[in-house]
């Protein structure tokens, strides 16, 4: 199916595509057909820079459970950080 | 076959690109305008395009997404469609208005034009065929023609559309699909069935969601082959 349900957030940080770094200031997450994953559904993450165009875009594709999995392991590597150091 | 990149005028009058397949002769012939899948104007899309010009059809796929990312590769241009709240009803049904009649305006056109989609475009298929002059409409398992989307969704179902559907409607869905589910696909059918409307469907037991995507675990070789002779069919009994 197309769940159509799409859930963006706004970030701050950068990342790194095949080309070079850029700017992350946004992160659209769903759950539909890959293009790339051999599974019928993924969970997908677009970490993008709307102002630099569509090409602007890191791109996950991934399982539930490894979606899953990565949530667990920020959460885990997050909690692990002295609270000053995360406080802004 | 001949196949190029063209420009129609969509919804409000924009320019739109379009992927454009034709058979080779001068014979009178019907058209058909494929609706891409949410994943967008891809290679995939682009193959239907061209199977419906080896079946005898001048065959047309607007990109609709060329208006948030034009010259943008398709999943690029998805993304961007996608985290922008993807494609106003309305404006769908300006574009396939406009593919529609670039198909009627070619020298080969007979008049008759139909519809198809997959997935996403199952629905907007749909759709199209209930606000245009539409000769025939396929629609291969779109989600929320009927059923209730998820709160949150981004579009609604077409039960109040459906008693103005305009054309034959060929559904071809999977028993292992959840959206549109055995119930959902049931719906529709006595809606139709009550507002008098021509319904032929088919529902594979060995399928479930997009399984004539060729490129995706999803595939089934069975159902797709027979679900190509059911829209041959079809198209030839309302588009010669």
């Amino acid at each position: 199916m197309c769940t159509y349900e799409t859930v963006c957030v706004c970030l701050e940080g950068s990342g790194k595509g095949p080309a070079s770094w850029l700017r992350v200031t946004q992160a659209t997450v769903y759950f539909d057909h890959p293009v790339h994953a051999m599974a019928d559904h993924t969970l997908n993450i677009d970490l993008t820079d709307p102002s630099q165009g569509p090409s602007a875009r890191i791109a996950l594709e991934l399982t539930a459970e490894s979606a899953r999995a990565l949530v667990a392991a920020i959460q885990q590597a997050l909690d692990a950080v002295p609270s000053e150091l995360t406080h802004t | 076959m001949a196949t190029s990149t063209v420009t129609i005028t969509g919804h409000g009058g924009d320019d739109v690109q379009a992927y454009l397949a034709r058979p080779e002769g001068d014979g009178s012939r019907g058209g058909v305008v494929v609706i891409h899948h949410m994943p967008g104007y891809d290679r995939a899309t682009k193959e239907i395009v061209r199977r419906f010009a080896e079946l005898g059809y001048d065959a047309i796929c607007p990109n609709l997404y060329w208006r948030e990312a034009p010259g943008a590769a398709p999943d690029d241009a998805a993304a961007v469609a996608r985290a922008q709240g993807g494609v106003p009803d309305e404006r769908l049904v300006g574009d396939v208005a406009g593919a529609a009649a670039y198909l009627r305006a070619l020298a080969t056109s007979n008049g008759k034009v139909g519809t198809i989609g997959y997935c996403s475009g199952g629905r907007q298929s749909v759709l199209a065929a209930c606000n245009l002059d539409i000769d025939a409409a396929v629609d291969c398992y779109g989600a929320f023609v009927t059923g209730t989307p998820p709160e949150g969704s981004m579009r609604g179902n077409l039960v109040d559309q459906l008693p103005n559907l305009r054309a034959p409607l060929l559904g071809l869905f999977g028993a292992e699909d959840k959206y549109p589910s055995p119930e959902q696909v049931a719906e529709l059918r006595d809606i139709l069935a009550a507002n008098g409307k021509v319904f032929e469907e088919h529902t594979y037991e060995d399928a479930g969601h997009a399984f004539f995507s060729v490129d995706r675990p999803a595939y089934r070789v069975a159902a797709a082959n027979d679900g190509w002779e059911r829209i041959a069919a079809f198209y030839g009994k309302h588009l010669r």
